[in-house]
Formats: structure tokens, sequence, C-alpha cells
């Protein structure tokens, strides 16, 4: 690079116009290899946001209505935005919580060294594993006639569905979101526990502090922007969560993706229009989530730069 | 009247003996340095002394009290680590109060005694930076009021100076010791620096393979060594082949000629063993004058460094080096020339060959 441009400079003294294109060529190339990324960005999210906030503007004849957006306030998607919201807010509490614990235990715990990749390489697979697949593994050892269903019933005596449990409810989903969750998290909160020094837990307890002191004054404010990164991404992924409820519960938990699956695909339900709007509702929650987290992180990382 | 008081500690992680047998009693306001190589267990015996690892056998007392078995928090220790390793999410006033806020002081108390702590470090204008806004001299400032904040028992600094460049490190070396006096707390300082451990120390433990060498004063350390290890660690050594004669006149053959040293130096030889007189290059000087011991030489290299000038001379079938004062008058030797060399025979370490 200064190759070129020390070659270019006296020429460009000479008469400026000759230089200049192999600064700007030079310039350029420096930009080629973030263009895929921009690419995909414009033709993945720009431009599915500009044609989804048009549609959700437009009637099934083309002209341009506030319909669509006013039927976003009817009682069943007002319900299904709920929903959506409050399984995947539990869900993404449950996967942080119990994730957190996880990489605590493996990173922390003293466990023996095997143990930490064996745990990260599981999590990599099973923080994948989702819809059809998931459902029926669930279904096949949670549900009425599950493996593990039976077992206990059968062998321990403690009949689970008895105690008011159903796969096949909001907790049965949050559960079964568990299984992709807790593993997401476990990938994701590593590299911030990794960062957590050894010598501060050592200075604090040198200066009198408790385990419990430690964590609450110095390590969980330390790690608490990435906690809520995690969470936040947690949240998304519940919130995109389609296959998995419908193979679990079929249209019984109307989720906003099970809504909006009905109006672009369904035959009675069948108003595309309405479903962008839908889709423009989940694009509004995801940048108002976005948009707390990162007033969230800056506050809570003041002492960055 | 000791006041730290180590028995007997050893340290094993698995089959690996880190520490061995390891002995040290320091008294009330002693400054006492741990000098050695990488891996020969300062570390381990520092984290044994705070609590962060437990002795594999013998016990180790602070204040008359056996803390051996005493979780780290309830030690009363003040930490300095190399890495600084002040909490990112504090200021330095939120730092240095840290081990206050723990003991319950109330808030006016901690802000006098922090603010009296930044004082002393003279860092009372950063109060409010945050860790990453601080250099690291002033970082490791930080971390040095901060152990001390809390009236620890004693305090432990493991090579606190070691990531810091040279002038600050001196400037700071000396702080450390200022301060350590003014508060006359006990203390112990890691280093591999034997120019840190020499200046700064009230007593310095030579330590290799987790044996404690020698324990003693940087002038008994520097000028009677008793090992060979400690010898040859701690500065700079001549080492002249001689072969005993007669121990009990204390006469050593050196080459050709034969020299008188004080008996009890080679007390326990035999006649025909072979020795090595060791002796600092300050002990050696030129001419004849200078000593009872004097040799022939030929100089070899000549290194001006300032006040004093290093020269490299052939001597007694070997190459010494030695240490003369720069004078404005007197222009150093021309290399080639042959000259004597000439040294007391008090100077002379004796050590095995
Ligand atoms: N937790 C541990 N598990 C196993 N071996 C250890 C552990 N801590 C230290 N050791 C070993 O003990 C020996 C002494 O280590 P230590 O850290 O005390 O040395 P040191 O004198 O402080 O060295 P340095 O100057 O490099 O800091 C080393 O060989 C090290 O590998
Ligand atoms: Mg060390």
């Amino acid at each position: 690079m200064s190759a070129l441009d020390t070659a270019s400079a006296p020429v460009g003294r000479s008469d400026p116009g000759i230089g200049r294109p192999l600064a700007r060529f030079s310039g350029f190339w420096k930009w080629l290899g973030v263009l895929p990324f921009f690419l995909f960005c414009a033709l993945f999210l720009l431009a599915p946001i500009v044609t989804l906030t048009d549609g959700a503007f437009r009637a099934a004849d083309g002209g341009y209505t506030l319909d669509n957006i006013l039927a976003l306030s009817s009682p069943n998607i007002v319900a299904s935005y709920s929903l959506s919201i409050r399984l995947s807010l539990v869900s993404a509490a449950l996967g942080t919580v119990t994730g957190l614990l996880l990489a605590y235990a493996i990173i922390l715990g003293g466990l023996p060294a095997w143990v930490r990749p064996v745990f990260l390489t599981f999590s990599g697979v099973a923080s994948n594993f989702a819809g059809v697949p998931l459902a029926f593994a669930f279904i096949a050892t949670l549900g009425r006639l599950g493996l593990v269903t039976i077992v206990l019933r059968e062998v321990f005596g403690f009949n689970l569905y008895a105690t008011g449990f159903n796969l096949f409810s909001f907790w049965g989903l949050a559960l079964t979101y568990l299984y992709f969750q807790m593993p997401l998290m476990l990938l994701v909160i590593t590299p911030a526990m990794d960062g957590i020094r050894r010598e501060w837990r050592e200075a604090a307890e040198s200066l009198g502090a408790t385990r419990r002191q430690y964590w609450t004054m110095v390590a969980l404010p330390l790690i608490t922007p990435s906690v809520l990164g995690c969470f936040l991404l947690l949240f998304a992924n519940a919130f995109g969560t389609l296959a998995t409820v419908y193979a679990l519960t079929g249209s019984n938990y109307s989720v906003v993706p099970i809504v909006l699956f009905q109006q672009i695909r369904g035959n009675v339900l069948y108003n595309p229009n309405l479903g962008y709007a839908l889709a423009l509702g989940m694009v509004a929650i995801m940048v108002v989530s976005n948009v707390l987290y990162m007033i969230l992180r800056m506050r809570a990382e003041r002492w960055h730069k | 009247m000791s006041f730290l008081k180590l028995s007997a500690v050893s340290k094993a992680f698995g089959a690996n003996v880190v520490v061995k047998s390891f002995d040290l009693s320091v008294r009330k306001g002693e400054f006492v340095s741990f000098l050695g190589p990488s891996g020969c267990g300062k570390t381990t015996v520092l984290r044994m002394v705070s609590g962060f690892e437990r002795p594999t056998s013998g016990a180790i007392e602070i204040g008359g009290r056996d803390v051996t078995h005493l979780p780290a928090n309830q030690r009363q220790i003040g930490m300095v680590f190399q890495s600084y390793a002040l909490f990112p999410n504090m200021s330095v006033f939120g730092n240095v109060a840290f081990g206050l806020k723990i003991a319950g002081a109330s808030k006016p108390e901690i802000a006098s005694r922090v603010k009296e702590m930044l004082d002393l470090i003279q860092l009372g204008h950063l109060a409010d930076r945050y860790p990453y806004q601080l250099s690291g001299g002033q970082q490791q400032r930080v971390a040095l009021a901060r152990a001390l904040a809390a009236r620890p028992q004693v305090l432990l600094l493991d090579e606190p100076l070691s990531a810091l460049d040279a002038k600050i490190r001196v400037s700071l070396r000396d702080d450390i010791r200022a301060i350590q006096r003014e508060l006359n707390i006990t203390t112990i300082f890691v280093t591999h620096d034997q120019e840190e451990a020499l200046t700064i120390s009230d007593r310095v433990v030579v330590m290799n393979g987790g044996i404690a060498e020698q324990c003693d004063t940087p002038h008994e350390i520097y000028n009677r060594p008793t090992t060979r290890f400690v010898a040859g660690f701690v500065g700079k050594l001549n080492n002249i082949p001689a072969i005993v004669v007669d121990p009990d006149a204390g006469t050593v053959r050196v080459e050709s000629d034969v020299v008188t040293l004080e008996p009890r130096a080679v007390a326990g030889r035999k006649a025909g063993d072979p020795i090595v007189l060791a002796l600092r290059p300050e002990a050696v000087s030129m001419g004849t004058r200078s000593g009872d011991v004097v040799l022939e030489a030929k100089v070899q290299e000549v290194y001006f460094l300032g006040s004093v000038i290093r020269l490299k001379v052939a001597a007694a079938g070997v190459s010494l080096s030695l240490d003369i004062f720069n004078r404005a008058d007197a222009p150093p030797p021309d290399v080639g020339s042959t000259t004597h060399v000439s040294f007391s025979s008090h100077a002379v370490i004796v050590l095995d060959s």
C-alpha cells in the first residue's frame, strides 16, 4: 500500500489527476474484504425490511392502507405477541441463568481439564438442535407416553403428569426451548467468563471479601454487559422459533411466527399484507430490545472507553 | 520475636514437590525479599502465606496465631500482583475503599482513610479515575494503596515491578520501601531481579529449586554467600581455580604461586583438594599494591561504563573481570598491554571446584 502511494507521489505532484485514481483504487481494495458483508446485509436485512414495511401498509389490491397495522391490535394478535414475548422472556431468562451457572461450573469450578471441550462441543451441536427433531425428542421422552414419563411412573411410582406438568403447555415449551437456550448461553458467555482474572478474586479475598461478596461486587458487575447481551440473543432466538412450537403444539400455541405463517401460507387465513405487518411488529420488538440493551450496556460499562 | 513464621513448610503439586521444608522467621516491620530464578517456588510460598495454597506439611504463624488452616479472607493480608489486578469496574477511590467497605467501616471513616492512602501514594488528584485511565505505574500505586488501606498484618508483593519500565521501576521501588518504613508493615517482596532485592530489603532469601539456600542481609548475601548457587546467582563472580596446599596454614596454590588465605576459609578441606577462589569484580584492582595476592595479567577488553570502567584481563589461566573507577586524568589501559592485578586474601570466597 505504502509502496503504491510513494510511487504515485511524484506523478501526483506534477499532475494531481493521475495519482488520484490509483489512490482511490487502493482505497477500494481495502474495502473489498467487507463487501460481501454489506452485500449480505443489503440483500437479506435491508431489502426484506423495506419490502415488508411497504407491504405492511398496502391492501390486497396494492393501494396504501393502515388496516394491517390497525389489525395488529385485534385481541388474538395481541395475545400472540404477548405469548411470544412471555415465552421468549421466560426461556431466555431460564437459559441465561442455567447457562451462566453451567459456564461458571465448567470454567471456574475447578473441574478436570477435559470437561470444558466436551461441554463446548456438545453445546455447539445442542444449540442448533431445534425444530421437528427436537420436538420429537421431547415427545419421546417427556410426552404422556414418553420414555422418562413411563420410567418415572413404572419404576419410581412418580406420575409426572399428575403434578400438573404438561409438555404441550407454556412451561413445557419453555422447557423444550431450554434445550437449545442453555447450550447457546454457555457458548456465548464463555469468552466473558474466560476474561475474569484469578487475581481479581484473590485480591478481593485477601481484602476480606467472601466468595459471595466478590461475585456481587466485582465479577458480576464485570460480566453484566455480556450477560445482558446474551440474554437478548437468547430472547431473539426464542422469539423467532417456529418449527419447534408448531411440531410440539400444532397451532394451539399461537406465537407470532405461527400466526404469521398462517397468514402467508395458510388457506383459510391467507393475508400476506397482515403477515408483513406482523413481521414489522417483530422487527420493532427486536429494535426496541436492541436499543434497550445498548442503553443498559453503556450504563453497565461506564468504566470502559 | 518473629511476627511471621514459616516452619518446615512444604508444598507438592501431585508428585512434584515445589517447596521443600521452608523455614522463615520475619520480624514485625521487616522487609524480606524472595530472590530466585523462575520456577523456584517464590510465588508458591507467597500464596501459602496468603492462604491461596494449602501447605502439604508445615505450619504458618502470623502475629503468634497459627493461620495454616485459616481461609485467605480471614488472614488480613495485603496483596500486590505483578498484573496490578485492580477492579476495572471501580474507580481509584472504589478500589482503595474496597477492603474498608468489606470490613464494615463507616462512610466518613472510609473517605478519610482513602484520602490518607491516596496522599501517601501521591495520587489524591486521580480518585475518580478508572483503572484503564491510569498508567501502569499509577495502577500499581493504587494497588499498593488498596492493599494497605485496611491495615493488613502482612504485605505481600509478587514481582510488583516486573511489568513496569526501568525508570518507573526504580522510583516505585524506592517509594514502596519508604511507605513500608513509614507504616512499619511486615513485608515479603518477591522478585527475580537481584539488584531490586539487594537494594530494598532488610533480608534476602535466595531460593533455588524450592529450597531457601540462604537467608541474610544483602551485605552478607553478597559478600559471604554460603552456597555456590547463591554466589553465582547474586552479583558477578570471578572464579580462579586453586589447589589446597596446607589447610591448617590456609595456603593454596594458584598456578605456580602459593597464596595464604584465612585458615577458616579452607577449614574442612584436605591437601590436594581442588577449589575455586571466587572474587567480586570490585575486589580486584590494577597494580601490585591493593592486596596481598598479586597476579600477572594481560588486558583483554575494556568496557567504559561511565563512572566505572570494567576490564577483562587474562590472569591465573582464566579470564577475570575487574572494576576500576573512571578518572579524568588517567585513561584506561590499552587492550593487549600487560600489567598486574591484586586483591586481598580476605575478599576471597572459597567454593567447591
Ligand atoms: N497450581 C499448580 N499446579 C501444578 N504445579 C504448579 C502450580 N503452581 C505452581 N506450580 C509449579 O511449581 C513450581 C514453582 O512455581 P512458582 O510459581 O512458585 O515459581 P516462581 O518462583 O514464582 O517463578 P516465577 O519467577 O516464574 O514467577 C513451578 O515449577 C510450577 O510449574
Ligand atoms: Mg512467581
